[in-house]
Protein backbone atom coordinates (compact mmCIF):
# COMPACT_ATOMS: atom_id res chain seq x y z
CA UNK A 1 0.00 0.00 0.00
CA UNK A 2 2.73 2.46 1.03
CA UNK A 3 6.42 2.17 0.28
CA UNK A 4 9.19 4.63 1.06
CA UNK A 5 12.52 4.08 -0.69
CA UNK A 6 15.42 6.12 0.71
CA UNK A 7 13.27 9.18 1.17
CA UNK A 8 14.88 12.38 2.31
CA UNK A 9 12.94 15.54 2.98
CA UNK A 10 14.83 18.76 3.40
CA UNK A 11 12.77 21.89 4.06
CA UNK A 12 13.67 25.30 2.73
CA UNK A 13 16.21 26.67 5.13
CA UNK A 14 18.07 23.38 5.29
CA UNK A 15 16.31 21.48 8.06
CA UNK A 16 16.35 17.78 7.24
CA UNK A 17 13.10 16.32 8.59
CA UNK A 18 13.56 12.86 7.11
CA UNK A 19 16.80 11.10 6.18
CA UNK A 20 16.99 8.06 3.90
CA UNK A 21 13.73 6.64 5.20
CA UNK A 22 12.71 3.25 3.80
CA UNK A 23 9.62 1.42 5.02
CA UNK A 24 6.69 -0.54 3.78
CA UNK A 25 3.11 -0.74 4.95
CA UNK A 26 1.07 -3.61 3.53
CA UNK A 27 -2.48 -3.62 2.41
CA UNK A 28 -4.85 -3.88 5.38
CA UNK A 29 -2.14 -3.26 7.96
CA UNK A 30 -2.57 -1.25 11.16
CA UNK A 31 0.56 0.54 12.35
CA UNK A 32 1.66 3.28 14.69
CA UNK A 33 4.28 5.82 13.80
CA UNK A 34 6.07 6.83 16.96
CA UNK A 35 8.95 8.98 18.05
CA UNK A 36 9.65 12.13 20.00
CA UNK A 37 8.19 15.38 18.72
CA UNK A 38 10.20 16.67 15.79
CA UNK A 39 11.27 13.16 14.81
CA UNK A 40 9.60 13.52 11.44
CA UNK A 41 6.23 11.80 11.99
CA UNK A 42 4.15 14.66 10.59
CA UNK A 43 6.47 15.12 7.64
CA UNK A 44 6.18 11.45 6.78
CA UNK A 45 2.37 11.67 6.77
CA UNK A 46 2.49 14.89 4.75
CA UNK A 47 4.56 13.13 2.11
CA UNK A 48 1.90 10.41 1.81
CA UNK A 49 -0.85 13.02 1.40
CA UNK A 50 1.34 15.06 -0.97
CA UNK A 51 1.10 18.10 1.27
CA UNK A 52 4.89 18.00 0.97
CA UNK A 53 7.04 16.46 -1.74
CA UNK A 54 10.14 14.38 -1.13
CA UNK A 55 13.51 16.01 -1.76
CA UNK A 56 15.02 12.66 -2.73
CA UNK A 57 13.82 9.09 -2.93
CA UNK A 58 10.57 7.41 -3.91
CA UNK A 59 7.18 7.53 -2.20
CA UNK A 60 4.87 4.88 -3.62
CA UNK A 61 1.18 4.72 -2.74
CA UNK A 62 -0.66 1.75 -4.23
CA UNK A 63 2.32 1.24 -6.49
CA UNK A 64 2.24 4.77 -7.87
CA UNK A 65 5.23 7.08 -7.54
CA UNK A 66 3.38 10.08 -6.15
CA UNK A 67 6.43 12.32 -6.25
CA UNK A 68 5.93 12.48 -9.99
CA UNK A 69 2.29 13.56 -9.89
CA UNK A 70 1.59 16.93 -11.49
CA UNK A 71 -0.06 19.61 -9.32
CA UNK A 72 -3.41 19.06 -10.98
CA UNK A 73 -3.23 15.32 -10.20
CA UNK A 74 -2.75 15.98 -6.47
CA UNK A 75 -6.46 16.49 -5.60
CA UNK A 76 -7.38 13.11 -7.07
CA UNK A 77 -4.63 11.47 -5.01
CA UNK A 78 -5.80 13.14 -1.80
CA UNK A 79 -9.40 12.05 -2.37
CA UNK A 80 -8.23 8.42 -2.10
CA UNK A 81 -6.84 8.94 1.40
CA UNK A 82 -8.70 9.58 4.63
CA UNK A 83 -6.75 12.06 6.73
CA UNK A 84 -7.28 12.91 10.41
CA UNK A 85 -5.49 16.08 11.44
CA UNK A 86 -4.01 16.89 14.79
CA UNK A 87 -5.90 20.20 14.91
CA UNK A 88 -9.04 18.68 13.34
CA UNK A 89 -9.24 21.25 10.57
CA UNK A 90 -12.99 21.49 10.84
CA UNK A 91 -15.08 24.34 9.47
CA UNK A 92 -15.96 26.05 12.76
CA UNK A 93 -19.16 27.70 11.60
CA UNK A 94 -20.67 24.68 9.86
CA UNK A 95 -22.61 21.86 11.49
CA UNK A 96 -21.02 18.46 11.95
CA UNK A 97 -23.07 17.13 9.05
CA UNK A 98 -21.59 19.67 6.59
CA UNK A 99 -18.08 18.93 7.81
CA UNK A 100 -18.44 15.22 7.33
CA UNK A 101 -20.20 15.68 3.99
CA UNK A 102 -17.45 17.88 2.55
CA UNK A 103 -15.24 15.14 1.04
CA UNK A 104 -18.36 13.59 -0.50
CA UNK A 105 -19.38 16.92 -2.01
CA UNK A 106 -15.85 17.31 -3.36
CA UNK A 107 -15.94 13.79 -4.78
CA UNK A 108 -19.18 14.67 -6.55
CA UNK A 109 -21.72 12.32 -5.00
CA UNK A 110 -25.36 13.19 -5.47
CA UNK A 111 -27.35 14.70 -2.66
CA UNK A 112 -29.06 11.53 -1.48
CA UNK A 113 -25.86 9.51 -1.44
CA UNK A 114 -24.09 12.33 0.43
CA UNK A 115 -26.78 12.32 3.13
CA UNK A 116 -26.71 8.53 3.41
CA UNK A 117 -22.93 8.18 3.69
CA UNK A 118 -22.59 11.19 5.98
CA UNK A 119 -25.12 9.78 8.44
CA UNK A 120 -23.48 6.37 8.24
CA UNK A 121 -20.09 7.91 9.11
CA UNK A 122 -21.56 9.97 11.95
CA UNK A 123 -23.26 6.87 13.24
CA UNK A 124 -19.99 4.94 13.24
CA UNK A 125 -18.35 7.54 15.50
CA UNK A 126 -21.51 7.78 17.65
CA UNK A 127 -22.43 11.36 16.77
CA UNK A 128 -25.60 10.86 14.77
CA UNK A 129 -27.56 12.95 17.27
CA UNK A 130 -25.09 15.84 16.97
CA UNK A 131 -25.23 16.36 13.22
CA UNK A 132 -26.67 19.89 13.54
CA UNK A 133 -24.09 21.03 16.13
CA UNK A 134 -21.20 23.21 15.05
CA UNK A 135 -17.70 22.24 16.29
CA UNK A 136 -17.88 25.16 18.72
CA UNK A 137 -20.66 23.36 20.58
CA UNK A 138 -18.88 20.01 20.64
CA UNK A 139 -16.31 18.77 23.13
CA UNK A 140 -12.71 18.19 22.01
CA UNK A 141 -13.31 14.46 21.83
CA UNK A 142 -16.46 14.94 19.79
CA UNK A 143 -14.64 17.30 17.44
CA UNK A 144 -11.96 14.69 16.93
CA UNK A 145 -14.64 12.13 16.14
CA UNK A 146 -16.22 14.46 13.58
CA UNK A 147 -12.77 14.67 11.99
CA UNK A 148 -12.57 10.87 11.92
CA UNK A 149 -16.07 10.56 10.47
CA UNK A 150 -15.04 12.98 7.73
CA UNK A 151 -11.90 10.96 7.01
CA UNK A 152 -13.84 7.72 6.55
CA UNK A 153 -17.01 9.16 4.94
CA UNK A 154 -15.81 8.53 1.38
CA UNK A 155 -14.63 5.03 2.40
CA UNK A 156 -10.94 5.38 1.58
CA UNK A 157 -8.69 2.33 1.50
CA UNK A 158 -5.99 4.22 3.36
CA UNK A 159 -6.42 6.18 6.57
CA UNK A 160 -3.68 8.31 8.07
CA UNK A 161 -3.95 10.19 11.35
CA UNK A 162 -1.60 12.72 12.91
CA UNK A 163 -1.76 12.67 16.73
CA UNK A 164 -5.52 11.99 16.76
CA UNK A 165 -5.54 11.70 20.57
CA UNK A 166 -3.22 14.63 21.21
CA UNK A 167 -5.54 16.59 23.46
CA UNK A 168 -7.66 13.80 24.91
CA UNK A 169 -7.67 12.06 28.28
CA UNK A 170 -6.62 8.37 28.36
CA UNK A 171 -10.13 6.96 28.35
CA UNK A 172 -11.24 9.00 25.35
CA UNK A 173 -7.97 8.20 23.60
CA UNK A 174 -8.64 4.51 23.88
CA UNK A 175 -12.16 5.07 22.49
CA UNK A 176 -10.69 6.83 19.47
CA UNK A 177 -8.15 4.08 18.93
CA UNK A 178 -10.87 1.44 19.10
CA UNK A 179 -12.69 3.40 16.43
CA UNK A 180 -9.63 3.21 14.18
CA UNK A 181 -9.35 -0.53 14.90
CA UNK A 182 -12.92 -1.05 13.77
CA UNK A 183 -12.21 0.64 10.46
CA UNK A 184 -9.06 -1.44 10.10
CA UNK A 185 -11.06 -4.60 10.70
CA UNK A 186 -13.07 -3.91 7.55
CA UNK A 187 -9.88 -3.64 5.53
CA UNK A 188 -8.76 -0.01 5.75
CA UNK A 189 -4.98 0.31 5.88
CA UNK A 190 -4.29 2.55 8.86
CA UNK A 191 -1.23 4.54 9.89
CA UNK A 192 -1.42 6.58 13.09
CA UNK A 193 1.26 8.96 14.28
CA UNK A 194 1.34 9.28 18.05
CA UNK A 195 3.78 9.82 20.89
CA UNK A 196 1.28 8.68 23.53
CA UNK A 197 3.33 5.83 25.09
CA UNK A 198 0.71 4.87 27.68
CA UNK A 199 -1.77 4.30 24.94
CA UNK A 200 0.66 2.28 22.86
CA UNK A 201 1.30 -0.10 25.71
CA UNK A 202 -2.35 -1.06 25.75
CA UNK A 203 -2.41 -1.84 22.05
CA UNK A 204 -0.39 -4.57 20.45
CA UNK A 205 0.27 -3.36 16.95
CA UNK A 206 3.27 -2.72 14.75
CA UNK A 207 5.22 0.36 15.73
CA UNK A 208 7.48 2.20 13.32
CA UNK A 209 9.79 4.35 15.38
CA UNK A 210 11.43 7.49 14.10
CA UNK A 211 14.25 9.43 15.72
CA UNK A 212 15.78 12.57 14.21
CA UNK A 213 14.32 11.82 10.83
CA UNK A 214 15.52 8.24 10.62
CA UNK A 215 13.69 4.95 11.10
CA UNK A 216 15.26 3.25 14.14
CA UNK A 217 12.70 0.44 14.44
CA UNK A 218 10.54 -0.96 11.66
CA UNK A 219 8.47 -2.97 14.16
CA UNK A 220 7.02 -6.40 13.60
CA UNK A 221 4.45 -6.75 10.90
CA UNK A 222 1.37 -7.88 12.73
CA UNK B 1 -24.55 11.46 -19.57
CA UNK B 2 -24.52 10.84 -15.85
CA UNK B 3 -21.38 12.91 -15.42
CA UNK B 4 -22.88 15.73 -17.46
CA UNK B 5 -26.06 15.85 -15.36
CA UNK B 6 -23.90 15.67 -12.30
CA UNK B 7 -21.67 18.48 -13.57
CA UNK B 8 -24.69 20.66 -14.34
CA UNK B 9 -26.32 19.98 -10.99
CA UNK B 10 -23.04 20.84 -9.27
CA UNK B 11 -22.95 24.17 -11.12
CA UNK B 12 -26.59 24.80 -10.35
CA UNK B 13 -25.95 24.17 -6.67
CA UNK B 14 -22.91 26.47 -6.71
CA UNK B 15 -24.94 29.12 -8.48
CA UNK B 16 -27.78 28.95 -5.95
CA UNK B 17 -25.42 28.82 -2.96
CA UNK B 18 -23.57 31.90 -4.23
CA UNK B 19 -26.82 33.86 -4.49
CA UNK B 20 -27.88 32.72 -1.02
CA UNK B 21 -24.46 33.77 0.35
CA UNK B 22 -24.89 37.24 -1.16
CA UNK B 23 -28.44 37.66 0.11
CA UNK B 24 -27.32 36.60 3.58
CA UNK B 25 -25.25 39.82 3.77
CA UNK B 26 -27.67 42.41 2.38
CA UNK B 27 -25.71 45.50 3.42
CA UNK B 28 -22.33 44.48 2.04
CA UNK B 29 -23.92 43.08 -1.10
CA UNK B 30 -26.08 46.17 -1.52
CA UNK B 31 -23.09 48.50 -1.39
CA UNK B 32 -21.07 46.51 -3.91
CA UNK B 33 -24.04 46.17 -6.21
CA UNK B 34 -24.80 49.91 -5.95
CA UNK B 35 -21.24 50.75 -7.02
CA UNK B 36 -21.54 48.42 -9.99
CA UNK B 37 -24.98 49.79 -10.89
CA UNK B 38 -23.87 53.43 -10.83
CA UNK B 39 -20.70 52.64 -12.74
CA UNK B 40 -22.73 50.91 -15.45
CA UNK B 41 -25.47 53.53 -15.58
CA UNK B 42 -23.09 56.37 -16.43
CA UNK B 43 -21.95 55.16 -19.85
CA UNK B 44 -25.40 53.74 -20.57
CA UNK B 45 -27.15 57.05 -19.91
CA UNK B 46 -24.53 58.96 -21.91
CA UNK B 47 -25.16 56.53 -24.73
CA UNK B 48 -28.91 57.16 -24.55
CA UNK B 49 -28.29 60.91 -24.49
CA UNK B 50 -26.23 60.73 -27.67
CA UNK B 51 -28.80 58.40 -29.20
CA UNK B 52 -31.54 60.93 -28.52
CA UNK B 53 -29.38 63.74 -29.82
CA UNK B 54 -28.87 61.86 -33.07
CA UNK B 55 -32.60 61.40 -33.53
CA UNK B 56 -33.18 65.11 -33.00
CA UNK B 57 -30.44 66.08 -35.44
CA UNK B 58 -31.58 63.39 -37.84
CA UNK B 59 -34.97 65.08 -37.89
CA UNK B 60 -33.32 68.32 -38.90
CA UNK B 61 -30.90 66.89 -41.38
CA UNK B 62 -33.62 66.45 -43.97
CA UNK B 63 -34.26 70.13 -43.67
CA UNK B 64 -31.76 71.25 -46.24
CA UNK B 65 -33.94 74.06 -47.54
CA UNK B 66 -32.21 77.32 -48.00
CA UNK B 67 -33.62 80.83 -48.04
CA UNK B 68 -32.96 83.58 -50.57
CA UNK B 69 -33.77 87.04 -49.31
CA UNK B 70 -34.39 89.57 -52.06
CA UNK B 71 -33.59 93.27 -51.83
CA UNK B 72 -36.26 95.42 -50.24
CA UNK B 73 -38.40 97.00 -52.91
CA UNK B 74 -37.96 94.24 -55.46
CA UNK B 75 -41.21 93.76 -57.37
CA UNK B 76 -43.11 90.55 -56.72
CA UNK B 77 -42.99 89.75 -60.47
CA UNK B 78 -39.20 89.87 -60.36
CA UNK B 79 -39.26 87.54 -57.35
CA UNK B 80 -41.42 85.07 -59.25
CA UNK B 81 -39.08 85.33 -62.23
CA UNK B 82 -36.05 84.53 -60.09
CA UNK B 83 -37.99 81.66 -58.49
CA UNK B 84 -38.78 80.22 -61.92
CA UNK B 85 -35.14 80.59 -62.92
CA UNK B 86 -34.05 78.66 -59.83
CA UNK B 87 -36.72 76.01 -60.18
CA UNK B 88 -35.56 75.34 -63.73
CA UNK B 89 -32.16 74.16 -62.45
CA UNK B 90 -31.56 70.49 -62.05
CA UNK B 91 -30.06 70.88 -58.60
CA UNK B 92 -33.25 72.47 -57.25
CA UNK B 93 -36.35 70.44 -56.54
CA UNK B 94 -38.85 73.18 -55.83
CA UNK B 95 -39.02 76.85 -54.94
CA UNK B 96 -41.65 78.55 -52.84
CA UNK B 97 -42.18 82.28 -52.97
CA UNK B 98 -43.09 83.99 -49.72
CA UNK B 99 -44.25 87.50 -50.55
CA UNK B 100 -43.22 90.22 -48.11
CA UNK B 101 -46.84 90.82 -47.06
CA UNK B 102 -47.38 87.16 -46.19
CA UNK B 103 -44.15 87.08 -44.25
CA UNK B 104 -45.26 90.15 -42.32
CA UNK B 105 -48.56 88.49 -41.53
CA UNK B 106 -46.80 85.34 -40.34
CA UNK B 107 -44.44 87.38 -38.28
CA UNK B 108 -47.26 89.38 -36.73
CA UNK B 109 -49.29 86.35 -35.64
CA UNK B 110 -46.37 84.21 -34.59
CA UNK B 111 -44.13 86.43 -32.54
CA UNK B 112 -46.40 88.86 -30.74
CA UNK B 113 -44.67 91.97 -32.01
CA UNK B 114 -47.68 93.44 -33.84
CA UNK B 115 -47.49 96.76 -32.01
CA UNK B 116 -43.92 97.24 -33.04
CA UNK B 117 -44.79 96.38 -36.64
CA UNK B 118 -47.80 98.67 -36.60
CA UNK B 119 -45.59 101.57 -35.64
CA UNK B 120 -43.60 101.09 -38.84
CA UNK B 121 -44.66 102.88 -41.96
CA UNK B 122 -43.54 100.29 -44.42
CA UNK B 123 -43.01 96.51 -44.43
CA UNK B 124 -39.43 95.86 -43.24
CA UNK B 125 -39.42 92.36 -44.66
CA UNK B 126 -38.28 91.39 -48.15
CA UNK B 127 -39.80 88.84 -50.49
CA UNK B 128 -38.27 85.49 -49.68
CA UNK B 129 -37.70 82.40 -51.77
CA UNK B 130 -37.42 79.05 -50.03
CA UNK B 131 -35.65 76.57 -52.23
CA UNK B 132 -35.45 72.82 -51.60
CA UNK B 133 -32.36 71.25 -53.15
CA UNK B 134 -32.61 67.92 -54.97
CA UNK B 135 -31.68 64.84 -52.97
CA UNK B 136 -28.55 64.34 -55.07
CA UNK B 137 -27.19 67.83 -54.42
CA UNK B 138 -23.82 67.67 -52.66
CA UNK B 139 -22.82 70.31 -50.20
CA UNK B 140 -20.07 71.43 -52.59
CA UNK B 141 -22.63 71.91 -55.35
CA UNK B 142 -24.84 73.82 -52.93
CA UNK B 143 -21.98 76.11 -51.98
CA UNK B 144 -21.34 76.84 -55.66
CA UNK B 145 -25.04 77.46 -56.18
CA UNK B 146 -25.07 79.81 -53.22
CA UNK B 147 -22.34 81.95 -54.86
CA UNK B 148 -24.25 81.97 -58.12
CA UNK B 149 -27.55 83.00 -56.58
CA UNK B 150 -25.89 85.67 -54.50
CA UNK B 151 -24.68 87.29 -57.76
CA UNK B 152 -28.16 87.45 -59.28
CA UNK B 153 -29.65 90.94 -59.55
CA UNK B 154 -32.20 91.61 -56.81
CA UNK B 155 -30.78 89.05 -54.40
CA UNK B 156 -29.74 90.41 -51.03
CA UNK B 157 -28.73 87.35 -48.97
CA UNK B 158 -28.59 83.60 -49.26
CA UNK B 159 -28.77 81.55 -46.08
CA UNK B 160 -28.02 77.86 -46.00
CA UNK B 161 -28.83 76.56 -42.54
CA UNK B 162 -27.33 73.10 -42.79
CA UNK B 163 -23.95 74.10 -41.44
CA UNK B 164 -24.84 74.08 -37.76
CA UNK B 165 -26.46 70.69 -38.21
CA UNK B 166 -23.11 69.40 -39.38
CA UNK B 167 -21.48 71.02 -36.36
CA UNK B 168 -23.96 69.40 -33.99
CA UNK B 169 -23.29 66.08 -35.65
CA UNK B 170 -19.58 66.54 -35.08
CA UNK B 171 -20.28 67.29 -31.41
CA UNK B 172 -22.38 64.15 -31.14
CA UNK B 173 -19.60 62.07 -32.72
CA UNK B 174 -17.25 63.51 -30.17
CA UNK B 175 -19.66 62.63 -27.37
CA UNK B 176 -20.07 59.14 -28.75
CA UNK B 177 -16.35 58.58 -28.48
CA UNK B 178 -16.58 60.00 -24.99
CA UNK B 179 -19.16 57.36 -24.15
CA UNK B 180 -16.72 54.66 -25.22
CA UNK B 181 -13.90 56.06 -23.15
CA UNK B 182 -16.19 56.42 -20.12
CA UNK B 183 -17.47 52.88 -20.65
CA UNK B 184 -13.98 51.39 -20.80
CA UNK B 185 -12.85 53.24 -17.66
CA UNK B 186 -15.96 52.40 -15.67
CA UNK B 187 -15.89 48.77 -16.75
CA UNK B 188 -12.34 48.73 -15.42
CA UNK B 189 -13.60 50.25 -12.17
CA UNK B 190 -16.28 47.57 -11.85
CA UNK B 191 -13.77 44.78 -12.46
CA UNK B 192 -11.48 46.22 -9.78
CA UNK B 193 -14.42 46.62 -7.35
CA UNK B 194 -15.64 43.07 -7.80
CA UNK B 195 -12.08 41.76 -7.73
CA UNK B 196 -11.40 43.48 -4.44
CA UNK B 197 -14.65 42.29 -2.86
CA UNK B 198 -13.93 38.72 -3.90
CA UNK B 199 -10.38 39.04 -2.61
CA UNK B 200 -11.71 39.93 0.85
CA UNK B 201 -14.16 37.05 0.58
CA UNK B 202 -11.31 34.66 -0.20
CA UNK B 203 -9.36 35.94 2.79
CA UNK B 204 -12.36 35.45 5.07
CA UNK B 205 -12.79 31.89 3.90
CA UNK B 206 -9.13 31.03 3.86
CA UNK B 207 -9.47 28.18 6.38
CA UNK B 208 -12.36 26.65 4.51
CA UNK B 209 -10.43 26.80 1.23
CA UNK B 210 -7.41 25.18 2.84
CA UNK B 211 -9.56 22.39 4.28
CA UNK B 212 -11.16 21.77 0.89
CA UNK B 213 -7.75 21.51 -0.72
CA UNK B 214 -6.58 19.11 1.99
CA UNK B 215 -9.56 16.90 1.28
CA UNK B 216 -8.72 16.77 -2.40
CA UNK B 217 -10.73 19.61 -3.90
CA UNK B 218 -9.52 20.64 -7.33
CA UNK B 219 -8.75 24.27 -8.10
CA UNK B 220 -11.94 24.36 -10.14
CA UNK B 221 -14.00 23.22 -7.18
CA UNK B 222 -12.53 25.94 -4.98
CA UNK B 223 -12.76 28.58 -7.70
CA UNK B 224 -16.35 27.99 -8.75
CA UNK B 225 -18.27 29.49 -5.78
CA UNK B 226 -16.31 32.73 -6.09
CA UNK B 227 -16.88 32.94 -9.83
CA UNK B 228 -20.61 32.53 -9.27
CA UNK B 229 -20.55 35.22 -6.59
CA UNK B 230 -18.88 37.53 -9.11
CA UNK B 231 -21.45 36.56 -11.70
CA UNK B 232 -24.30 37.42 -9.34
CA UNK B 233 -22.71 40.74 -8.44
CA UNK B 234 -22.67 41.51 -12.17
CA UNK B 235 -26.25 40.40 -12.77
CA UNK B 236 -27.68 42.30 -9.81
CA UNK B 237 -25.49 45.33 -10.59
CA UNK B 238 -26.77 45.28 -14.16
CA UNK B 239 -30.37 45.14 -12.97
CA UNK B 240 -29.71 48.07 -10.62
CA UNK B 241 -28.27 50.02 -13.56
CA UNK B 242 -31.37 49.28 -15.65
CA UNK B 243 -33.66 50.37 -12.82
CA UNK B 244 -31.69 53.62 -12.48
CA UNK B 245 -31.97 54.19 -16.24
CA UNK B 246 -35.72 53.56 -16.09
CA UNK B 247 -36.10 56.00 -13.19
CA UNK B 248 -34.08 58.61 -15.08
CA UNK B 249 -36.30 58.14 -18.12
CA UNK B 250 -39.48 58.57 -16.09
CA UNK B 251 -38.07 61.75 -14.54
CA UNK B 252 -36.91 63.23 -17.85
CA UNK B 253 -39.77 62.28 -20.18
CA UNK B 254 -42.34 64.91 -19.02
CA UNK B 255 -40.01 67.93 -19.25
CA UNK B 256 -38.72 66.73 -22.61
CA UNK B 257 -42.28 66.42 -23.84
CA UNK B 258 -42.97 69.99 -22.73
CA UNK B 259 -39.80 71.19 -24.38
CA UNK B 260 -40.51 69.55 -27.72
CA UNK B 261 -44.10 70.77 -27.43
CA UNK B 262 -42.74 74.31 -27.35
CA UNK B 263 -40.71 73.60 -30.47
CA UNK B 264 -43.71 72.33 -32.37
CA UNK B 265 -43.58 68.74 -31.08
CA UNK B 266 -42.80 65.67 -33.11
CA UNK B 267 -39.99 64.47 -30.86
CA UNK B 268 -40.26 61.70 -28.32
CA UNK B 269 -37.59 60.81 -25.76
CA UNK B 270 -36.06 57.50 -26.75
CA UNK B 271 -36.22 55.03 -23.91
CA UNK B 272 -34.22 51.91 -23.26
CA UNK B 273 -33.94 49.77 -26.37
CA UNK B 274 -33.27 46.04 -26.31
CA UNK B 275 -29.71 46.41 -27.48
CA UNK B 276 -28.81 48.77 -24.64
CA UNK B 277 -30.67 46.61 -22.13
CA UNK B 278 -28.82 43.47 -23.17
CA UNK B 279 -25.54 45.38 -23.41
CA UNK B 280 -25.85 46.72 -19.85
CA UNK B 281 -26.65 43.27 -18.46
CA UNK B 282 -23.91 41.62 -20.49
CA UNK B 283 -21.40 44.25 -19.37
CA UNK B 284 -22.44 43.62 -15.76
CA UNK B 285 -22.03 39.88 -16.09
CA UNK B 286 -18.69 40.15 -17.88
CA UNK B 287 -17.38 42.60 -15.29
CA UNK B 288 -18.56 40.50 -12.36
CA UNK B 289 -17.16 37.29 -13.76
CA UNK B 290 -13.97 39.00 -14.93
CA UNK B 291 -13.38 40.66 -11.58
CA UNK B 292 -13.95 37.40 -9.74
CA UNK B 293 -11.64 35.58 -12.13
CA UNK B 294 -8.85 38.09 -11.66
CA UNK B 295 -9.13 37.84 -7.85
CA UNK B 296 -9.42 34.08 -7.83
CA UNK B 297 -6.51 33.47 -10.17
CA UNK B 298 -4.25 35.71 -8.12
CA UNK B 299 -5.23 34.68 -4.59
CA UNK B 300 -6.44 31.09 -4.62
CA UNK B 301 -3.22 29.57 -5.85
CA UNK B 302 -1.45 31.20 -2.90
CA UNK B 303 -3.54 29.17 -0.44
CA UNK B 304 -1.80 25.83 -0.22
CA UNK B 305 -2.05 23.61 2.85
CA UNK B 306 1.17 23.31 4.84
Amino acid sequence: MIRFESVTKRYEGGHEALREVSLELHNGEFAFLTGHSGAGKSTLLKLIALIERPTRGLVLVEGRNIGRLKPRQVPEHRRKIGIVFQDNKLMEDRPAFDNVALPLVIAGFNKREIARRTRAALDQVGLLDKERSTPRHLSTGEQQRVGIARAVASRPRLLIADEPTGNLDPELSLDIMNLFRRFNEVGVTTLIATHDLNLLEQLDYRRIELADGEVIDQGNIS
Amino acid sequence: MKTLTHYLSLHLRNCATALADLLAQPVATGLTVAVIGVALVLPASLHLLVQNGRVVVGGWESVRDFSVYLKIGTALENATAIADDLAAREIIDSVEVIPADDALEQFRSGFGVSELLDSMNSNPLPHTLVARPAEVATSAALTALEQEIRALPGVDQVRIDTEWVARLNAILDFLRRGVWIAAVMLVGAVIVTVGNTIRLDIQNRRDEIEICKLLGASNGFVRRPFLYIGLWYGVIGGIVALLLLGAGYLLLAPPVQRLTGLYGGGLELLGLDWVTLVAVLAAGILCGWGGAWSAVSRHLAAIEPK
